[in-house]
């Protein structure tokens, strides 16, 4: 324990601000955490679906919970089960083999529900495109929020697209 | 060369390390087969294609890892009756890659005692095979019924646990079937193959230089290994070698690429044992170490910086001395945690003893790459085999003998501790010179690539038509030759460690979905 206090002390607090939400202008202190709970009431819990990634958008999505961005002290977390979620964060070409358990998460959320398709094979299908192992972008099998495009799109680039479905949902 | 107790002749392949290639029959296949495995080899990898259109016949191929480099078999099949002696016998991962094998391509392992479909799930019916040229792999069925044969267990109290595809965190899809009494683990099947994307389907009629980008996207957590594999079968169709600059930087990336999983892989076994400190100072120092990449390289997963003929940018002096001093203040950040994790008493009393696989089982299932390390196979290409740069700097190949979770932690540190000191090694002495040799098309050509990747040896076997265009190009992840090992090392621990068990392997799943 003496071991782990003392490598604490001796680093510095790293946390980030926020970064601004896609195409959305941004005011005040902590208006993310603000329009969270204006929203939702509570935090905003994510439950991740890889529907057929390369796994390179996993990686990018579990660095979003390093310390750098803190992304639960916005209110924001991620859930082991759809049934708790209010987003979900989809990745990947949606295999045709992902395309019933992709649906049925769809469906296990409860609603008010937000999609957030993340990278570009999720966007528009990518390299892999359609074919008979691949359904394309995840719009073609369930309905989409927001889109964040990248190969693999960077922590903060979800988490702009993350907080912009929160804000157009309240518009 | 010839293999001793095979009458083949196989003829070498243009690459920096040792890979000879051999037409055979079906008495030289299976002979072979016996060969390598009494000589204490490995399979590397098995693949089926459909050469109709230029041979008139199906091929099957199997590649093995002897003392005197990669053996690359090659057999003709029938066209109306595709079929060859099944060799799972002598090699357990031949099992899982024969039924893909037929999945894909439609030929069939005559003896193989496990037929079922490993691939194929609900999304295509059982008599279309994509990799066929009369399919396009553009057509599109409804789905199919998909009742999957689990292994039953039946006894008292045994129940069964169904996990996935949807996993509860963020990783990737595959399904756990686990048979449990109270919550002793019995048996534990593993259903993959839901990432299946189409990957060997989509190669085919690519450009050689477009195949690239593709393969670094087999697995993303490898880019680096797969683009230097597709890369390296690339220039060995065309007969050329990179600029030893390019060697060298193409290096620096791989163990850069080592680290960041490892760095990752520590933080995320310390959060399974419960010890959130470890997550949180590991993902930071990954974060640190990622953004280094992007600044540097100008990509934080260094996808697309190794392409056909070199590399893609050229490093200068300012960016070689930030690399140089990052490694150096990661060597003694990690070098902190490591002592905390060893007299962290909690955490490893859940390591020790946790997913054990004993050197001999290791030996017979064919475990290998950071793995097998830990359970005792030395197999490490950067030590074996070493091409370009690593044969002029200290390659320490390091290995534990205890096979279990503890035995893992441990191999990362150490080869996190060997890489920091290679980059330093690669970066003092970084030769001058060209990153890039244009590469000429070759028509009708066939070439092979093989890197120690962080998780294990990948493999690039690619074949082009009469144009220049890529024929087939088989990738292969290590993930094939592990998973099913990840079964035997549950067996008898409690279902609670099977995350931390699964996180000590850390295998792909989109690597062998394909």
């Amino acid at each position: 324990m003496w071991h782990i206090l003392k490598y604490l002390a001796r680093r510095p607090r790293i946390t980030e601000p926020v970064p601004q939400p896609q195409g959305v202008a941004c005011h005040g202190a902590h208006p993310v955490q603000g329009e969270i709970l204006a929203i939702l009431g509570r935090a905003l819990a994510i439950r991740q679906v890889d529907a057929g990634s390369c796994n390179g958008c996993e990686l990018e999505i579990n660095a979003l919970n390093n310390p750098y961005y803190n992304i639960e002290g916005l209110g924001i977390r991620f859930v082991a089960s759809p049934r708790h979620a209010d987003m979900l964060l989809v990745t990947g070409p949606v295999s045709r083999h992902m395309e019933v358990a992709l649906r049925r998460t769809y469906d296990a959320t409860p609603a008010p529900k937000l999609v957030v398709a993340v990278g570009d094979c999720g966007c528009t299908g990518g390299f892999f495109g359609e074919s008979y192992a691949s359904c394309g972008r995840v719009a073609n099998v369930i309905p989409v929020d927001v889109t964040v495009t990248g190969c693999p799109p960077t922590p903060a680039d979800i988490l702009g697209g993350i907080l912009a479905a929160v804000q157009a949902r309240s518009r | 060369m010839q293999f001793p107790g095979v009458d083949c002749h196989f003829a070498p392949i243009a690459t920096p390390l040792p890979i000879h290639l051999a037409h055979v029959d079906a008495t030289q296949w299976s002979a072979l087969a016996r060969a390598v495995a009494e000589a204490r080899g490995h399979l590397v990898s098995l693949w089926g294609s459909d050469e109709r259109a230029r041979t008139g016949r199906y091929t099957v191929s199997a590649a093995y890892a002897t003392a005197d480099g990669l053996l690359w078999a090659k057999l003709g099949l029938d066209a109306e009756h595709p079929a060859y002696p099944d060799i799972s016998r002598d090699f357990v991962p031949a099992i899982r890659l024969q039924r893909a094998a037929h999945d894909l391509v439609g030929i069939e392992a005559e003896g193989a005692a496990d037929c079922r479909p490993w691939l194929r799930h609900g999304a295509w019916p059982a008599d279309y095979f994509p990799l066929r040229g009369d399919h396009t792999g553009q057509e599109r069925f409804d789905a199919q019924p998909d009742a999957y044969p689990f292994v039953f267990v039946d006894g008292d109290g045994v129940h069964e646990i169904p996990v996935g595809p949807v996993h509860a965190g963020t990783i990737e899809p595959g399904h756990f079937r686990f048979s449990v009494v109270g919550e002793k683990v019995l048996r534990l099947e593993q259903r993959l193959g839901y990432t299946h994307k189409g990957i060997e389907r989509r190669f085919i009629g690519m450009e050689v230089a477009q195949g690239a980008r593709l393969a670094g996207r087999v697995s993303g957590d490898s880019s680096v290994a797969y683009a230097w594999a597709y890369a390296m079968a690339a220039e060995s169709l065309a007969g050329v070698r990179v600029p030893p600059r390019a060697a060298w930087l193409r290096a620096l990336l791989l163990e850069r690429e080592r680290v960041a999983n490892h760095l990752g892989d520590l933080g995320a076994l310390g959060n399974d044992a419960a010890f959130g400190f470890a997550l949180a100072q590991f993902s930071r120092l990954r974060e640190d170490w990622l953004r280094t990449n992007q600044a540097c390289f100008g990509h934080r997963l260094l996808m697309d910086r190794v392409c056909p003929g070199g590399i893609a940018d050229d490093l200068d002096a300012a960016r070689c001395a930030t690399l140089r001093d990052q490694a150096r203040h990661m060597a003694r950040e990690v070098a902190e945690l490591r002592n905390i994790y060893e007299e962290h008493a909690g955490l490893q009393d859940r390591f020790v003893t946790t997913g054990r696989v004993t050197p001999a089982l290791a030996a017979r299932l064919g475990l290998c790459g950071l793995a097998g390390r830990a359970s005792g196979q030395t197999a490490d290409l950067r030590a074996d085999f070493p091409c370009p740069p690593y044969d002029a700097v200290p390659v320490l190949a390091c290995s534990h003998l205890n096979g279990d979770v503890a035995a893992r932690v441990a191999m990362r540190f150490e080869e996190c501790f060997a890489s920091f000191k290679l980059m330093e090694a690669l970066l003092a002495a970084l030769p001058d010179g060209p990153i890039h040799v244009p590469l000429a098309t070759a028509p009708d050509g066939a070439g092979a690539g093989w890197i120690e990747g962080w998780r294990g040896q990948v493999f690039v076997a690619l074949e082009t038509d009469a144009a220049g265009r890529i024929a087939r190009c088989h990738c292969h992840d290590p993930s094939w030759q592990n998973w099913p090992v990840l079964e035997h090392a549950i067996i008898g621990n409690i279902v609670p460690d099977f995350p931390l068990i699964n996180k000590s392997f850390n295998l792909s799943y989109s690597g062998q979905d394909l």
